[in-house]
């Protein structure tokens, strides 16, 4: 699903340039669940942002599910990034004066999908996320956890390629976050490619690989016994 | 471009935070109020200054003799001398672009003595001489009866058409009035018709004052021979008269043995030049109306500019949700371009909606307390509206371009990093 070749990426900080990965070698098979671990400066952000494409590598190939990137205008990253990607962030980055519902059909109005057949997809996501009942209500009338699976069913609206989640745990209570975990796992479960950016282990023991990072190269890529996040809640 | 999703988008956006948009939209709103009425209130003026030049024709001029100042053939300067009947012939045949010559003779006049009687009644009016062609560059509302015809002319008929205050100075309330007699320096004339001023102001006092009689008849019951007062020349529309007036002194001149170089003998009144010069004024002031009102329009349109600044700073981190999530950067745009649109355009059409309000009060009031001078009528042309609707959405466009701008110029990543 995801090829990585020698990917190098660095930032120019003044007049020194500060070199944020060196040469990223990685692949994700359709259907994994892949945790991205790694102090902060490790480079897990940057790695994340270039395979969502908003950002560009200096040097490597980057292939996502057999398409190559690069050479990408913003219009084509654009079309890509919602074709391809559901992003799902740490602040959840609802849009405060859209209800749930419009927050989640968000990506299927830029693909210029009719209202009507909008409305039903994303309504079918809140109820996959379990918030059915909570369709009309804005963002600042939900709790953190709400709005992080508010967040999750408008990833998923556009019926993407995989997942990006970076610290999608990283504002939540534990309870909480294992409630959101147990949801990214039913959501693997069914068969979706996710990658999660995370610094905390109890939540990357919840994923099926776990790669470290460390100084922009990746020192370790082991696969796990998976803990089901329902154990905890 | 302007689905029911994207006004909803728009809508959503605005009404995020009502007052903000309701101060910025004040200002264009204010804007082009003040443009519409400074416009209506040029045009109001223009509408009472052209009423005192009354319903004459404008192409026209008047013609009338005076004393020479130059001695010509034998003849001595300081000479009197009058125009005659045969030289608007003369006109006639020369300048067939001269639509109406109509020679005309006066008597008494603007608070002259008493000069008409109608058995016990007196009164002092003007009597003209006329031909059947002056009504047509004077425009006057026949009331009852009709106007002098050329068998009235050509018969020298003892008849005449009265003005409405001629009316009342001589009858008494409800008296019929046609087919009675007047008797007019002592000549007894038929009264045929009445009329009015379209346009009742200007010199409406004295023209409602006025007797009109057939030219030939005036002469013969006067005793003015062939001799002509002056003469009101009109030319036709694709002649300026101001062009060929000089052509026309000139055969006068030549006509009634005047000194080729004598400019004095014959003096004239240049409606046409008099009315472009008024009407030239008018256009600048229009001008100005449209400067000003540009300019005040202008600083409600960098209040919105400003605003929408603002807004796409606030909102740095949806556009790079959206952005996200897939917009392309030309959705982003045009999404703060509509907004500003919108914003412009509603406050724009509220302004303009005010300004006919007030145009309407203005009007109302312009009712009740009748005639004030020089103005008259305060109004826009549909045009202006046009015209204004033109300024508001270039003028909405070129507020939101620097903010559009700005909304796509950070990278969606940056513009997610933001807190």
């Amino acid at each position: 699903m995801i090829e990585i070749k020698g990917l190098h990426k660095s930032y120019q900080m003044g007049s020194n340039s500060l070199h944020v990965l060196k040469g990223i070698d990685f692949s994700v098979k359709e259907g994994e669940l892949v945790s991205i671990m790694g102090s902060s400066g490790s480079g897990k952000s940057t790695l994340l942002n270039i395979l969502g494409m908003l950002d560009e590598a200096d040097e490597g190939d980057y292939t996502l599910d057999n398409v190559p990137i690069k050479n990408l205008n913003e219009k084509i990253a654009a079309q890509y990034r919602n074709k391809f990607l559901g992003f799902i962030f740490q602040s959840f980055n609802l849009i405060n004066y859209k209800n749930a519902l419009d927050n989640v059909s968000m990506p299927l109005y830029y693909q210029g999908m009719k209202r009507a057949e909008r409305t039903d997809r994303a309504m079918h996501y809140l109820e996959k996320v379990g918030l059915a009942q909570w369709a009309t209500h804005l963002p600042s009338e939900m709790s953190g956890g709400q709005k992080q699976r508010v967040a999750i069913a408008r990833a998923l609206a556009s019926d993407p390629k995989v997942l990006l989640a970076d610290e999608p745990t990283g504002a939540l209570d534990t309870k909480t976050s294992y409630e959101v975990m147990d949801l990214i796992q039913g959501i693997n479960d069914e068969g979706k490619t996710i990658l999660i950016v995370t610094h905390e282990p109890d939540i990357a023991e919840m994923t099926k690989r776990i790669v470290n990072l460390k100084d922009g190269r990746i020192i370790d890529d082991t696969l796990v016994n998976q803990v089901k996040a329902i154990n905890h809640v | 471009m302007f689905s029911k999703d994207r006004w909803n988008e728009i809508l959503e956006a605005l009404n995020a935070n009502k007052f903000r948009t309701l101060l910025t939209a004040f200002g264009v709103f204010w804007g082009i109020l003040i443009l519409v009425l400074l416009l209506a209130l040029t045009n109001g003026l223009k509408n009472g200054v052209s009423a005192d030049f009354g319903d004459f024709a404008t192409n026209s001029m008047f013609m009338w003799s005076q004393g020479t100042s130059i001695s010509y053939k034998g003849l001595p300067k300081g000479r009197r001398f009058s125009f005659k009947l045969e030289d608007v012939e003369i006109l006639r045949e020369k300048y067939p672009e001269l639509k109406y010559i109509s020679p005309r003779n006066q008597l008494g006049g603007f608070n002259g003595a008493n000069n008409v009687t109608r058995n016990e009644k007196t009164g002092a009016f003007s009597i003209y001489g006329d031909y059947p062609e002056f009504i047509k560059q004077q425009p006057q509302d026949i009331t009852s009866g009709r106007y002098i015809s050329y068998s009235d002319i050509n018969e020298k008929r003892k008849i005449c058409v009265i003005g409405e205050d001629v009316v009342k100075g001589l009858y008494d309330n409800g008296e019929e009035v046609l087919n009675t007699y007047i008797k007019i320096n002592g000549v007894n004339f038929l009264v045929v018709g009445t009329f009015k001023n379209p346009k009742s102001s200007g010199d409406a006092e004295e023209d409602a004052n006025t007797i009109f009689v057939p030219f030939t008849t005036f002469s013969q019951a006067f005793n003015r021979g062939d001799n002509v007062g002056w003469m009101a020349i009109t030319a036709s529309e694709d002649v300026n008269i101001t062009d060929i007036k000089e052509q026309v002194f000139a055969t006068m001149r030549e006509q009634r043995s005047i000194h080729p170089d004598d400019k004095r003998a014959i003096g004239h009144f240049d409606l046409s030049e008099a009315y472009g010069r008024v009407m030239g004024l008018f256009s600048i002031l229009t001008f100005v109306g449209y400067f000003v009102g540009s300019l005040v329009l202008l600083s409600g349109v960098i209040g919105i500019s400003n605003i929408m600044l603002i807004v796409v700073k606030e909102r740095t981190k949806e556009i790079g949700v959206r952005r996200a999530l897939g917009a392309t950067p030309w959705e982003i745009k045009s999404q703060i371009l509509q907004e500003s649109l919108v914003l412009t355009i509603i406050s724009g059409m509220a302004g303009i909606a005010v300004a006919a309000g007030f145009i309407w009060v203005m009007n109302t009031i312009l009712d009740q307390v009748g005639k004030v001078d020089n103005f008259a009528n305060p109004s826009v042309n549909i045009n202006v509206i046009f015209v204004a609707l033109a300024i508001l959405i270039v003028s909405g466009l070129l507020a939101g371009f620097i903010p559009a701008s700005r909304a796509i110029q950070m990278k969606p990543i940056d513009a997610l990093r933001i807190e």
